[in-house]
């Protein structure tokens, strides 16, 4: 029964695998094409794999990598695609620095609050689209990348009307944001200034995900839902409802991926924080399908190459040689999961049925 | 007989040609009232139709593949690449062959996508997401290499060549005749300001004819030509079918996977087209992030063109317009409110006498709110403005859903051979 | 069809020793059928005999093992539709291959689109054509309007129009009526007998015997995958057919202990479900029924009359436009499924993997479902794991479904094993009312006559069974009373031990009783 368990992890895990090994290698080509050394370029990389402050580095990029995967996971789990992380994050992120900025509480009540007001309005983001998935079936891609949009320009107009704050004596270009978090909301660093500690946070989401989505009977309906929504619409489980809630919970989780930046970083909002966390989320989720195991080490793989790619610079090798690598393995992922599971699926059915001649 | 049905009776050519002039009356006399000339000047026509070009392709990228039964996410990744293209092949030929070879990759962008979710039955909206983020990757290494020593920069190409031509309409609008520059005659009949409507239409004309950019005479000549195909060929009901209805089309011999392979190019090379457009015609230089969403935008034009080539033409050109008057002088675009607040007031008119009350209601209260907002404010945020598309998208999407009418098939997996 | 092929008194269409066999289940074995030219040519049989699967052959969408095909005398192979077509052959399907967003022109010329010399679809010579067919069929249509503005009956002459416009001569209809309302039908038989005196040949596929012997020339009845009788409406009559449809050995029941209990546990008043199209006829019309505790009240009819419907009213899927429904006394028509469920309702779904069953996941994922409110199986919020594998495995042993494990995917499993643990599943939970839909579906012999055992021991045991079937010899052998469904009626009510195979199939295929007890 373990040994069962056991392979059909490493088949899942396969495909992750082959997608990276798929990516190096077309990555090393178009390197070779244009001019480059991939054996230089790849030695660099991994490499740099020593260097304590490059592992710190990684966990740091990782942690808001964890949790826009979780968010879209969740919705995954539905069949929903929630391409509106970058919306439902940049709607909870001004909203935090503003609300979280103007009250005054004790350190960890402080921090809770923040947390409960960024989930709360990420929830909020998310719910429109959910009601008009519910409402009006509006297909929730559509939806969602409207919002990120609409929530580009909405946050971008509060935040220049009401909410900036420029610094006195100095130019306004980059420095602009809000009013800074007083300190009790500051999020405590691990590693001071190279770690932030919401990775602990990250990693709990992840383990809260998994025991939600597997160990509840919510969880148990969520995913019968989402595999097979007849078979749980016999058994009396409201489509509807089910949708809605897990779109307020991918959004939920959607407003917690800036609070790194915000809460442990830089401590007000400022127009380019946490640029790219949503759709980098997918692919994380892709690529650790959907699982909460996958996502933390494909989160690290992402954090790592995000962290390590700067050293390529040193080598005149561009490190948008990675985002290139990213798009490979979200693309071969998907395929080369599509393959090995029809592959694997007859595999088991196979055995299954010898299994059960040899004993009759 | 009441106004409903003197415009239900008229056929639908003539109902357009009526809201079009409809619309002309509006705005002109929005103009006379706020004074804002330049609503309707020959000038903001003219911008109108080059912000609106790319768009345009957009939407009409989007309508390809999904008529074919294809969603297409990635029109944003593949106007990237053409832009990309089109900077290079600016950069080393000229716009003309940056144009050409935005126009092959762009389609065998497509094809990357076709591949994937026609022949491995991927989710078209991954797909789609994989491609964004490779054709951002791409273009910003690409960059690096080719441009960052060359004159350029890390995220911009050196100058391109120029040269694709503008056209002036000979007569009406002073366009050259060999070497004589003809008399201006719509340009004349628009400065006539304290008139009403003469010089609104002038102006329109004007616009449409002057100092129009050849290639976006020929992004416009692609609708007609699109509706035509699609509609009167052989091919196009075949490709149709392909998204309608792919399991009647395979019982009748239709080759549904070629067929969406074509169409996924097409859809490709008018994406990068639209891409080339910005980096080509518009300005003459590559620039990262030129597209700005407009990948999106363009699926939302798709949308609200109700998947019909003039509907996205109309699409493109709505959604353009308040950009193009921004662009012109920012304190244009409180009239637009009050423009808004006429439509709204009507159509909720036009919603009570059809008995769709909600609706009316909402489009009255959505006229009040306009009235009001113009009354209050001097300037509109440009944010909002750029907003526009997606709200009227979102609300087109939610209010008009029994008008929408999606390919049936668009964006399901379809395994050829599998009998109901 | 050619002079020489009709001097010579040819068929047009002669089946001979066809077989043909899928994965676990022969669908036909040595069948003979002979359709002579110009007649309307019905095949009847029950659900599951092997009629579909004969006309998929002959339409070319699938190769027979043995036998040959003959159209005109001549032999011919068909590889797809494409060569069946070229031959002259026409399908109708029971589910329309139609595009509701193109015109009705446009779905009929899809693929054989006529054209100008100068590359344009010629619409003109198109219209043209159509309307030649149209005024043979006597029918008239806007044919610039989108198919989505018609309505079921018009549909499927527009897919008749179709298969004509191709050239076909012969040509076959798959239940053709089994969504047309009484009007349509005959409209219908109008149109067919039309084109029959113009000199095609109709071939349809039937359960319904009324309209096949008001109807038809010819009758050709299959019965578990081969021919048993060629006749016609002069040789027979209803009773006669529905005894060659239906077959002869049944199991005795008499001498059986009723353990029928006085307190009604489900009971079913009057309640209508509305049709799935805008303007079609009711899904169920004044339904009504009791079922007893200890009783089994067996569903006779041919698969689509209603009784899907009826269990998913039952369920509190569907909403009812009128009546009510009962459980142990208490009004349940307004209750959410889940509540019903775990008031001790069960359901053993008619399709096991669109409603029953989640292919991907491990086997006791699947005993869980449904049962998610099982205190045993969970301890507030949150799953026991390994209770809910014990449970499964008890539920593996009981019903014997044969796997090497309960980890192993439900996809593994082979059909029979698939639906003994859904049967296993639903009695796990010591339900008051278990609503069985074809429970012994693709289960051996040896299995069946597990379940079998299974629900007359909880039967016994004051259980309450309202038993979906098609299979007359479980529904006799099991029932304490049998209640006929037929067009979303119930047609009759008939005692297990007096019921005959003649007429049960009788009123299966339209009779109304007279007299109802």
């Amino acid at each position: 029964m373990n040994r069962q368990k056991l392979q059909r992890v490493l088949v899942t895990s396969a495909s992750s695998v082959l997608a990276i090994i798929v990516a190096l290698v077309i990555c090393a080509v178009i390197l070779l094409i244009t001019g480059k050394d991939p054996v230089k370029a790849y030695s660099t990389l991994f490499g740099a794999a020593g260097e304590t402050k490059v592992l710190q580095g990684m966990f740091n990029r990782a942690t808001p990598l964890m949790i826009s995967a979780a968010a879209v996971a969740i919705g995954f789990k539905m069949n929903l695609f929630n391409i509106g992380v970058e919306g439902q994050m940049r709607v909870a992120l001004l909203s935090t620095a503003v609300i979280g900025g103007a009250v005054n509480l004790p350190a960890p009540l402080h921090i809770a609050f923040c947390f409960v007001v960024a989930m709360a309005t990420g929830a909020l983001w998310s719910g429109i689209a959910g009601w008009l998935k519910v409402k009006r079936n509006v297909n929730e891609v559509i939806s969602t990348i409207m919002l990120n949009f609409i929530a580009l320009s909405v946050v971008a107009w509060s935040f220049d009307t009401f909410f900036r704050l420029d610094k006195e004596g100095e130019s306004t270009s980059l420095l602009v944001k809000t009013k800074d978090l007083p300190r009790s909301a500051w999020f405590p660093d691990l590693v001071d200034r190279r770690l932030n500690g919401m990775l602990i946070v990250a990693i709990v989401i992840l383990i809260l995900f998994w025991v939600l989505v597997w160990k509840t009977k919510f969880g148990f309906q969520l995913r019968a839902s989402g595999a097979n929504s007849g078979a749980a619409r016999a058994t009396g489980v409201n489509p509807k409802r089910m949708i809605f809630i897990s779109m307020l919970i991918s959004g939920a989780l959607a407003g917690l991926v800036g609070m790194r930046a915000l809460m442990g970083d830089v401590h007000a909002y400022q127009n380019n924080l946490a640029e790219q966390q949503g759709f980098n989320g997918i692919a994380v989720a892709l690529l650790g399908r959907n699982h909460p195991v996958g996502i933390f080490f494909s989160a690290l793989l992402f954090g790592f190459l995000g962290e390590a790619s700067g050293r390529l610079q040193l080598e005149d090798i561009p490190k948008e040689i990675v985002t290139i690598m990213t798009g490979i393995i979200v693309l071969a992922v998907v395929i080369i999961n599509e393959a090995v599971k029809r592959w694997d699926d007859r595999r088991i059915q196979r055995r299954a049925a010898a299994m059960v001649e040899a004993v009759s | 007989m009441s106004a409903n049905t003197v415009i239900s009776s008229l056929s639908p050519a003539r109902r357009a040609i009526l809201m079009s002039l409809g619309f002309v009356l509006v705005l002109s006399i929005v103009r006379v009232v706020t004074n804002t000339d330049d609503l309707t000047s020959s000038g903001t026509i003219s911008s109108t139709l080059r912000v609106a070009t790319p768009i345009l392709l957009a939407g009409l990228a989007g309508l390809w593949a999904e008529r074919a039964g294809i969603v297409n996410i990635g029109i944003e990744g593949m106007m990237i690449v053409g832009s990309w293209l089109g900077g290079f092949g600016a950069w080393k030929w000229g716009s003309w062959a940056g144009i050409g070879l935005a126009l092959v990759g762009g389609a065998l962008v497509g094809l990357i996508h076709a591949v994937a979710t026609v022949r491995f039955n991927v989710d078209h909206v991954v797909s789609g997401i994989a491609i964004n983020i490779l054709a951002g990757g791409a273009t910003e290494y690409l960059s690096i290499i080719a441009f960052k020593n060359n004159g350029g920069g890390e995220s911009q190409s050196p100058n391109g060549k120029g040269g694709y031509g503008t056209f002036d309409m000979p007569f009406l609008s002073g366009g050259h005749i060999g070497e004589w520059k003809s008399p201006d005659l719509l340009g004349w009949l628009e400065n006539k300001h304290d008139i009403p409507l003469v010089p609104d239409l002038a102006a329109f004309l004007r616009g449409v004819s002057s100092d129009v950019y050849v290639p976006t005479l020929v992004a416009l000549a692609i609708v007609p030509l699109t509706a035509w195909v699609l509609w009167r060929t052989r091919w196009g009901l075949r490709l149709r079918s392909s998204g309608e209805s792919p399991r009647a089309g395979e019982s009748l011999g239709v080759p549904v996977v070629r067929l969406r392979y074509q169409a996924m190019a097409i859809s490709g090379s008018l994406a990068a087209f639209g891409g080339a457009y910005l980096s080509c015609v518009l300005t003459s230089t590559y620039r990262q992030g030129q597209t700005g969403g407009r990948g999106f935008i363009g699926l939302a034009t798709t949308i609200f063109g109700n998947w019909n080539p003039v509907g996205v033409l109309r699409g493109a050109i709505l959604f353009g317009f308040p950009t193009a008057l921004k662009f012109r002088d920012a304190k244009n675009v409180p009239a637009l409110l009050l423009v808004t607040a006429i439509v709204l007031a009507l159509a909720s008119v036009l919603l009570v006498s059809r008995r769709k009350s909600l609706a009316a209601v909402g489009a009255g209260f959505g006229a009040a709110l306009a009235l009001f907002t113009w009354i209050t404010v001097d300037e509109v945020p440009s944010e909002f403005v750029a907003a526009t598309p997606y709200i009227v998208t979102i609300i087109v999407l939610a209010g008009a859903r029994q008008q929408l009418r999606p390919p049936a098939h668009a964006g399901q997996s379809y395994r050829p051979g599998e009998n109901h | 069809m050619s002079e020489q092929a009709q001097a010579r008194g040819d068929f047009a269409v002669e089946l001979r020793g066809i077989t043909k066999t899928f994965p676990g289940v022969i669908a036909n074995h040595d069948v003979n059928l002979s359709v002579r030219p110009g007649t309307i040519h019905a095949i009847v049989g029950e659900n599951g005999a092997g009629k579909s699967t004969l006309m998929k052959t002959l339409y070319g969408m699938h190769q027979p093992d043995e036998g040959s095909i003959t159209v005109d005398g001549v032999t011919r192979t068909f590889r797809s539709p494409t060569d069946a077509i070229a031959a002259g052959i026409g399908m109708v399907h029971q589910h329309f291959m139609l595009a509701d967003n193109l015109t009705i022109t446009e779905n009929i010329i899809l693929g054989n689109e006529p054209v100008t010399s100068r590359g344009r679809i010629d619409f003109a010579a198109a219209h043209a054509r159509i309307g030649a067919l149209m005024s043979t069929l006597g029918v008239d249509f806007d044919l610039d309007a989108p198919v989505s503005s018609l309505g079921v009956g018009q549909r499927q002459r527009v897919e008749i129009l179709k298969v004509l416009y191709r050239g076909a001569r012969i040509l076959i209809l798959d239940e053709p009526t089994a969504v047309l309302v009484p009007q349509e039908v005959i409209e219908l038989f109008v149109t067919l007998k039309r084109l029959v005196a113009e000199g095609a040949t109709v071939i349809f596929i039937s359960h319904k015997l009324d309209e096949v012997l008001a109807n038809c020339d010819e009758i050709t009845v299959i019965r578990q995958g081969t021919t048993v009788a060629h006749t016609s409406p002069r040789e027979t009559d209803r009773r006669g057919l529905a005894e060659l449809m239906v077959g002869g050995d049944l199991p005795d029941p008499s001498g059986r202990d009723t353990h029928v209990r006085d307190s009604v546990l489900l009971e079913v008043a009057a309640i209508d479900v509305a049709g799935t199209a805008v303007g079609s006829k009711l899904a169920l019309d004044q339904v009504s029924l009791r079922v007893r505790s200890g009783e089994i009240v067996g569903i006779a009819g041919v698969e689509g009359n209603g009784q899907f419907e009826l269990c998913e009213a039952i369920l509190g899927l569907v909403p009812t436009v009128r009546g009510s429904v009962s459980m142990d006394g208490r009004d349940i028509s307004h209750t959410p499924t889940r509540e019903r469920i775990n008031a001790g309702l069960s359901y053993i779904p008619f399709d096991r993997h669109r409603e029953g069953l989640l292919l991907d996941a491990p086997l006791w994922e699947n005993t869980f479902l449904g049962r998610e409110d099982n205190r045993r199986l969970t301890s507030g919020l949150f799953t026991r794991r390994r209770a809910i594998e014990a449970d499964s495995r008890a539920i593996i042993d009981r019903f014997g479904v044969r796997t090497p494990s309960e980890q192993v995917p439900a996809f593994a499993l082979s059909g029979g094993n698939q639906q003994k643990l859904v049967v296993g599943r639903e009695m796990a939970s010591d339900p008051k009312v278990l609503l069985a839909a074809h429970p012994t579906r693709g289960v051996d012999v040896g299995a069946q006559a597990a379940i079998w055992d299974e629900l007359r021991h909880a039967r016994d045991n004051g259980l309450g069974v309202l038993l979906v079937s098609a299979d007359l010899e479980e529904l006799i052998g099991l029932s304490d009373t049998i209640l006929v469904m037929y067009d979303g009626r119930i047609t009759a009510q008939l005692d297990p031990a007096e019921a005959t195979p003649e007429m049960l199939g009788t009123y299966m295929t339209g009779e109304v009783q007279g007299a109802r007890s």
